[in-house]
């Protein structure tokens, strides 16, 4: 494989996008200096913040998770060039809360400000934050958690999903967790939460083999310090940035810190063979190609949200706190729509993708469309669809973006 | 024409599946033929899966009130003699189920108590992963429908779901069900049937991801032709008409999924197996009315299809399969909710069953680490299912699981 195409396949996988000026620029950088540019660390990201509405007024939270959502989509195309920004969204899926829950885009944004702030460094900090996150904590019945009536919602899932796997704990100590966790209060208003001793229960417990009394940030270090913590996180960076191919060692060789992580992956001798066996989650699929189309998102809000819409992944409404399904799933008759009806309404907002391809003589369309839109190549298949639609610069992005090369990266 | 129109009209005029070819077949693929031989067999039985995902509470559907450990267990959320749906002299149905009580009463709702696998599961979704895969015992990345739909031919058709994203259940190894929300098929006008025939083509020096994306634009083609059948002959109901969209990852309701379901019936399509869903049941705080609420979703819709289904000869041949992944604690949390359980309930529903109680109820007091002990393995229905529903040998698709219901809920054909 060209050096050309190592960089391209990293920065796939590692950002959204790229764009062929992204691509051309790591070409001329190689790859070690490329992997150093992406994972440095971003600037501050201040989201904006929301009055609190009144909960009912169901339009008004509606209102504000729509702007909350414009202004992400936003960051992602702006900074899509860097890992961070998707790393941002990574920890979103991992963490799954729904504002269908919530009800609060200034709750979610918070979570987002802990995503941004923890998530790329060791899980240790993380965790701890996380514990304690107000919308994380309404999502899975935190406050309702109490010394009286414990509530096991939170305590298993943060093993379950967040932190261990399943197999590593026993209903014991889920039982014991939720104890651990119990008496946190959420002040919706000022988007904070505190330890209410009343409803807390203290004494020891016993949990994941080891006995005593056990705080909030006892049981997060109890969480990533075990054994199976980071082995667990690894195969969860694999399933969203490496596909279903086998996961290399070097992975978890990086410790709990998922940058350094993303770090090894990329730099991994194997990792390009991985091409072509990873399907873009919608979010990677429509982002990507704003950016690589020069879209401006604040124009095509209402397309790109009915397309991420038609295709089942719409930021801040994960289906579960078990996230967004991976693979194959997202490759549907219905999803095979969705890309080629959003692909055509993408095309629409980009005159000036459209006039590059069409500066090009028909013969070597394919090429630029392959350049823009950072694919390796085509296969005679798709050549044979492509090469009659080339006469038309519009129809041919259109399709271009709804081919199998540019679904599965 | 397209082949399952075709396949109708030999059949009609005596022509058999072997006279496709020489009766000028040539025009369409031999997995066409493959996928539509026997299936507009007019007698053959579907499948309508209805998948609840949250962990439904079993006991507060189905109500075993006679029990005073029942009452005991979860005081502020029980129900009493007075206020259950009655069955029989020891369950009840949750009062918000009047359509399927109705049914009951009619002789046409199967219930298996009961209903779990060894070793449960409390993970919402490595239990809901055991249901639809079919395996407790080891991960496995095909779902039981997957596998009927390979060993059936695979043509997506025979397996349809009106979400979004495909439900694990429908995915097989070669093959996988349809996908189609909101029940039809929509694409720009520049969008040819022959570019998709084109990128349809799978391309074997591909990785297998994306000759599984290029089979989409194929199967597309399939489920094309299959709506505009269904839109062909049907239209009558307008009111049934889905929302334009489904919102992100839920499903939209189940009355429409379900009403989609109906018209695919009545036309004729050849789909065996219809998947649908409703979600929103994990209710681990203030659980009595948000479940009443559930259940009212769930029974008016049901009752309403069955009654629909009972009006045609294809409807009579529709069985309903209603499960969840797990049920919930026996004793309730003090949030007025109930933390996730084991064993549970299984409706079975449609002119073709054998209404009445299955399975022997799980004691309230012999507990599992407070939970139900399962009495009937869910396999067991599955292969009843396989065997009475989709003429299908249960032991090919099970992983060689031989057991089955000792006394089947449906009439034999």
């Amino acid at each position: 494989m060209t050096d050309r195409r190592v960089v391209a396949h990293v920065l796939r996988r590692l950002t959204f996008g790229p764009t062929a000026a992204e691509v051309d620029a790591a070409a001329r950088d190689g790859l070690p200096a490329t992997v150093d540019r992406i994972l440095a660390p971003a600037p501050t990201v201040t989201p904006p913040s929301f009055p609190t509405p009144d909960r009912k007024d169901r339009q008004a939270v509606q209102d504000q998770v729509s702007d909350g959502l414009a202004w992400w989509l936003g960051q992602m195309v702006i900074h899509g060039g860097s890992a961070a920004e998707k790393l941002t969204f990574f920890w979103h899926g991992h963490f799954a809360t729904s504002v269908q829950k919530v009800r609060s885009a200034g709750l979610m944004l918070n979570q987002q400000k802990t995503f941004r702030r923890y998530g790329p460094g060791p899980t240790g900090p993380f965790v701890r934050a996380m514990l304690r996150d107000p919308a994380l904590i309404i999502w899975l019945d935190g406050q309702k958690n109490t010394r009286k009536a414990p509530n096991e919602n939170l305590a298993r899932e943060v093993m379950e999903l967040f932190t261990l796997g399943v197999g590593h704990y026993t209903e014991d100590d889920v039982k014991a967790a939720a104890r651990v966790l119990t008496g946190w209060q959420v002040d919706r208003a000022a988007g904070t939460s505190r330890l209410d001793p009343r409803r807390h229960a203290t004494g020891p417990v016993t949990l994941l083999g080891r006995t005593g009394p056990l705080d909030v940030d006892g049981f997060a270090d109890l969480l990533t310090r075990h054994a199976a913590h980071v082995p667990f996180l690894a195969g969860r960076v694999w399933l969203r940035y490496g596909g279903d191919t086998p996961m290399p060692d070097s992975l978890t060789a990086a410790g709990n810190d998922v940058p350094a992580m993303l770090r090894a992956l990329a730099l991994d001798p194997a990792f390009p063979q991985t091409a072509g066996h990873l399907v873009k989650q919608p979010i990677e699929w429509v982002v990507g190609a704003v950016r690589q189309l020069g879209i401006d998102p604040a124009k095509g809000r209402k397309q790109l949200l009915a397309g991420l819409r038609g295709l089942g992944q719409l930021p801040l409404r994960p289906p579960s706190v078990g996230g967004w399904p991976a693979g194959e799933a997202w490759l549907t008759t219905a999803a095979a729509q969705a890309r080629l009806r959003t692909g055509q309404a993408l095309t629409a907002l980009a005159p000036a993708a459209v006039q590059h391809l069409a500066s090009s003589v028909p013969q070597e369309r394919l090429e630029a469309l392959a350049a823009m839109l950072a694919v390796d190549g085509w296969t005679d298949r798709t050549a044979a669809v492509l090469t009659p639609a080339a006469k038309d610069p519009r129809r041919l992005l259109a399709i271009g973006l709804a081919t199998p090369e540019y679904t599965v990266q | 024409m397209d082949a399952i129109t075709r396949r109708r009209f030999l059949v009609a005029s005596g022509v058999a599946a072997g006279g496709l070819i020489a009766a000028g077949g040539a025009a369409y693929g031999l997995t066409d033929i493959f996928a539509t031989a026997g299936d507009r067999d007019p007698a053959a039985r579907t499948l309508v899966l209805v998948t609840l995902y949250g962990g439904n509470d079993g006991l507060n559907t189905l109500i075993p009130y006679a029990d005073p450990a029942y009452t005991k267990a979860r005081p502020a959320l029980a129900y009493d003699a007075g206020h259950v749906l009655r069955l029989d002299d020891a369950f009840g149905l949750n009062p918000a189920m009047t359509g399927l009580h109705q049914l009951y009463q009619d002789g046409r709702l199967a219930v298996v108590r009961g209903v779990g696998y060894p070793k449960p599961d409390r993970s919402h979704f490595r239990s809901m992963d055991i249901w639809q895969t079919g395996r407790p015992d080891h991960p496995e990345t095909t779902g039981w429908l997957g596998r009927w739909l390979d060993a059936s031919g695979g043509d997506p058709r025979l397996a349809v779901s009106f979400e979004p994203v495909l439900p694990p259940l429908l995915a097989g190894a070669h093959s996988a069900g349809a996908t189609v929300p909101g029940g039809e098929v929509k694409l720009p006008a520049t969008v040819t049937t022959a570019q998709l025939t084109a990128l349809g083509k799978v391309d074997p020096a591909e990785p297998a991801a994306r000759q599984r994306a290029a089979t989409c634009f194929a199967d597309l083609t399939r489920i094309q032709d299959l709506m505009a059948d269904v839109a062909a002959a049907g239209g009558t109901d307008a009111d049934d008409e889905p929302a334009a969209t489904a919102t992100g990852g839920a499903t939209q309701p189940l009355e429409q999924q379900l009403a989609l379901v109906a018209r695919c019936v009545e036309a004729g399509a050849a789909t065996r197996v219809y998947s649908v869903s409703l979600g929103g049941f994990d209710l681990h705080a203030d659980e009595k009315a948000a479940q009443e609420s559930q259940l009212t979703k769930l029974d008016k819709p049901l009752a309403a299809f069955a009654g629909r289904m009972s009006r045609t000869e294809a409807g009579r041949n529709v069985v309903v399969a209603v499960y969840s992944e797990f049920g919930r604690r026996v004793t309730a949390n003090a949030s007025d909710g109930t933390d996730h359980g084991t064993a549970s309930s299984m409706f079975l529903l449609g002119a073709g069953v054998k209404g009445g109680m299955y399975g022997d109820p799980p004691s309230l007091t012999d507990l599992d680490q407070g939970d139900l002990k399962y009495t009937t393995d869910f396999r067991d229905v599955y292969a009843t299912l396989l065997g009475d529903v989709l003429g299908a040998d249960p032991a090919r698709i099970l992983n060689g699981w031989t057991g089955g219901l000792t006394s089947s809920p449906l009439t034999r054909r």
